[in-house]
């Protein structure tokens, strides 16, 4: 663009340096000025003191009969007893989903169709409760799960529904039929988004299956169970399994599975890979991810910093395709770091069922001590940590600031080790190349961003990043109709839009 | 070194983000309090009589005669030929007077006639100038003569406050706004604001949060604190409680002052006491309970 000569000095130029961090540099000041009053959600929801697994249509106790607690890791409290799943449980899951899986395969694709737009609408309107359940199971702030979780799990049947009976276009001149029962393990950071994104291509392709949720937040999966009683599909389309990871592995190794699904850890994702070589199972697996988001000096800055905070503190940080690694160019780094701090004192961190709480609380116990431990290590290995200083924090519940860490080495564990939590490191870079060459350094390859204004860059760069999605200005953004899934460790196969369907069919 | 470039998505993605905010109880009497001392009463038709002006001076000074403890508009807003009856009227009060200046609202008149009329506004006692910059030149990319003119009008100022007008809805792009927002801040502007109020689309939220980013970084390059002034489109008080959450959140506590930050507008008033007096008193008031203006 032009640039305006003569005697002003120039208003439309910028320097970045002049908004580097120094002591007596002009500084905002996020106070309590004008503040919001408390906003909590209120709508009371019921949570039975116990559940047992779904199966058949109904619920069942388990067949050993033990039971585990779930905790609202806002306020440690137990909201119920969940149904510790056995393989005896498994298996009468597994045998349920055999004997309902002649009928429902064989019914016309469109009433399956209808079942299924049933299951959206039914969770459209029971989508406060679910939100409610959602946030107190899991602690992700209600913004976040009215907003976000409830909504796009609505819309994922929505969005499969309508392929029930267009399969025959969607691969065209081939015969699609469906695998047989699946076995679908889920992770907990998206409870019911996640059963969504694993049950709806299932039983569109006229397959059923058995789902085992997340052992911290099986409220809402649970929850589901009874709108699909309600809704009347056929007993044992979807059975619903409790527990951990036992449970788990004992439905990967289930011989009546003929297809396994899994998002959650590289480290669960591999075990699963090598149980069920030479099984002849097909398996796609949603695994972890570092994924870089890199910010060119030619960014529109002011929404890269959207663009980091949504890529690294939203649901915490626990977000497989978390944009961990911030890349930013040498000469806006100053810059792109003041606007963090500035940025990052406005988070609002504590309550999750506050509708102001941006960024809510830590999963679990377990996950919370993980998140420390590598607080830990970076501190240990040199690098510095910068945290949002923010209102304190509540005295119960598991809770953790989010952060940054600069000074960080491309060797140091931060910038290697998937760490789940609101932890970023930010690292910088001179040129496209370097920043590609390191972007691709990494084991897993699952989502990277790219921030330019400058469009033939984003193609450039966004075709040469390893990564299963790319985001251009922009980061987080998710769509029924959009695939999902990763490079290298990140797993394989593809979850949503046409490519999700091939997973749950056999074409021929 | 380059001009500072703005993603429309994203820039209204965070605008809107604003607008989820859950804004209760204390905080929103506060925030309704707030606004309404952020209130430039307008009224630039040319229709505007004298009398009409009066009832609007008044009401500047206290919005509803039965609510005592409500805070005073900031300012009344008018054009050149009725500054001096406005300053008669709130001799006494803290409500200040902005005029209208450069030909409002095109500003297509010469350059000496537009200055003559600052000129003439601020001798009559007109606290504040609003000005309107050449959208013609800017978008011819003259930037150098629109940068002109501000410094040429704010020397003409004498001690009133300068508010250039960038007419947001002519420029049409973000980038655009951005690129007048700094352009009339560097030029000496002491607020920048979005519309005359004649052209659609005037204020929006996305549009005030690309000139809130431009003051920010103003700030933090140099230490002036430059204002915001939304204008038109803005009639309820949720939108302005909406607007004050933008700002809290973009440049902090102090630019939740009316020194700093003024809406535009002449039905927000209303909607504004009809809000307050349901929080006030615990009932609501019908429209015709509020005076007309």
């Amino acid at each position: 663009m032009g640039e305006a000569g003569g005697h002003h000095s120039n208003p439309l130029m910028i320097q970045s340096k002049t908004l580097a961090p120094s002591t007596g540099a002009p500084a905002l000041d996020f106070g309590s000025a004008w503040d919001y009053a408390a906003a909590p959600e209120r709508v009371q929801v019921k949570i039975a003191a116990r559940y047992g697994h779904f199966i058949g249509g109904k619920f069942v106790p388990p067949a050993e009969g033990k039971h585990f607690p779930t905790v609202n890791p806002a306020t440690e409290e137990t909201l119920s007893e969940i149904a510790l799943g056995s393989a005896a449980d498994v298996d009468r899951a597994v045998a349920a989903a055999k004997a309902a899986l002649p009928r429902w395969s064989r019914l016309p694709a469109r009433e399956r169709a209808k079942y299924m737009f049933r299951i959206a609408r039914r969770i459209q309107e029971r989508a406060r409760e679910l939100a409610v359940l959602e946030t107190r199971d899991g602690g992700k702030p209600i913004k976040e799960s009215r907003d976000i979780d409830i909504p796009e799990a609505a819309q994922h049947f929505f969005y499969h529904a309508g392929w029930a009976d267009k399969l025959q276009y969607a691969f065209p001149g081939r015969n699609a039929r469906p695998v047989g029962v699946c076995g679908q393990i889920i992770p907990w950071n998206f409870p019911l988004l996640m059963a969504a994104w694993k049950l709806a291509p299932a039983l569109a392709c006229g397959n059923t299956a058995v789902l085992k949720p997340a052992e911290t937040t099986p409220l809402t999966a649970l929850r589901l169970a009874e709108i699909l009683a309600e809704i009347d599909l056929p007993p044992g389309v979807v059975n619903i399994v409790t527990g951990a990871g036992e449970t788990g592995a004992a439905l990967v190794a289930h011989p009546g599975v003929r297809k396994i699904a899994f998002t959650g850890s590289t480290e669960v994702g591999k075990k699963i890979a090598a149980s069920i070589a030479g099984s002849g199972k097909r398996v796609t697996l949603e695994l972890g991810g570092k994924s870089p988001n890199i910010i060119f000096e030619d960014a529109s800055l002011d929404q890269a910093i959207e663009g980091i905070i949504q890529g690294i503190y939203y649901n915490q940080g626990h977000v497989c395709c978390a944009g961990s690694r911030l890349f930013v160019q040498e000469s806006v780094l100053d810059e792109v770091l003041v606007k963090l701090d500035i940025r990052l004192r406005s988070l609002r961190v504590g309550d999750p069922l506050d509708k102001n709480t941006d960024v809510g609380a830590i999963n679990s116990a377990d996950q919370l001590q993980k998140i420390r431990r590598y607080l830990d290590v970076g501190r240990a290995e040199g690098a510095d940590l910068h945290e949002s200083n923010g209102s304190p924090l509540p005295e119960r519940g598991y809770w953790c600031r989010p952060c940054y860490f600069t000074g960080v080495q491309p060797a140091h564990t931060i910038a290697r080790d998937e760490i789940f939590g609101p932890v970023l490191a930010v690292m910088s870079f001179r040129t496209p190349e370097e920043a590609i060459t390191r972007a691709n350094n990494t084991p897993y390859g699952l989502a990277a961003g790219v921030w330019t204004d400058k469009g033939s860059k984003i193609f450039e760069v966004a075709k040469r990043l390893k990564a299963g999605v790319v985001w251009c200005n922009t980061y987080n953004q998710f769509d029924p109709a959009s695939p999902f899934g990763g490079f290298k460790e990140s797993g394989f196969g593809r979850e949503g839009g046409l490519h999700g369907l091939r997973a749950y069919l056999e074409l021929s | 070194m380059r001009a500072r470039t703005v993603d429309r998505i994203a820039a209204d993605a965070r605008a809107a983000s604003f607008t989820r905010r859950s804004i209760k109880k204390e905080s929103k009497l506060a925030g309704l309090k707030l606004a309404l001392s952020m209130l430039d009463l307008t009224t630039l038709e040319g229709k505007d009589t004298p009398e009409k002006l009066r009832a609007l001076c008044r009401k500047a000074q206290r919005p509803a005669e039965d609510l005592a403890d409500l805070p005073h508009c900031a300012a009344v807003c008018v054009y050149p030929t009725f500054v001096a009856l406005a300053k008669e009227e709130l001799q006494g009060s803290r409500v200040k007077v902005a005029s209208v200046a450069t030909a409002f609202p095109s500003g297509q008149s010469p350059l000496a006639v537009r200055l003559a009329e600052t000129r003439a506004a601020a001798d009559a006692g007109a606290d504040e100038i609003d000005m309107v910059i050449q959208r013609g030149a800017f978008l011819a990319g003259d930037y150098e003569t629109v940068a002109d003119e501000i410094e040429a009008v704010k020397a003409n100022c004498g001690s009133a406050r300068l508010k250039v007008i960038l007419e947001t809805g002519e420029l049409e792009t973000y980038d655009l706004v951005r690129r007048a927002s700094d352009l009339a801040i560097e030029a000496g502007a002491d607020f920048i604001k979005t519309s005359t109020g004649k052209v659609a689309p005037a204020a929006t939220m996305g549009v005030t949060l690309v000139m809130l980013e431009a003051v920010r970084d103003h700030f933090l390059a140099t230490g002036r604190k430059v204002g915001v002034k939304p204008a038109g489109g803005i009639r309820t008080a949720k939108q302005a409680l909406h607007y004050l959450v933008m700002v809290k959140e973009t440049l902090g506590d102090a630019w939740l002052t009316p020194d700093l930050f003024r809406f535009g507008a002449s039905a927000l008033a209303n909607d504004l006491v009809m809000q307050l007096r349901k929080e006030l008193t615990g009932r609501y008031a019908a429209s015709y309970d509020v005076t007309e203006s």
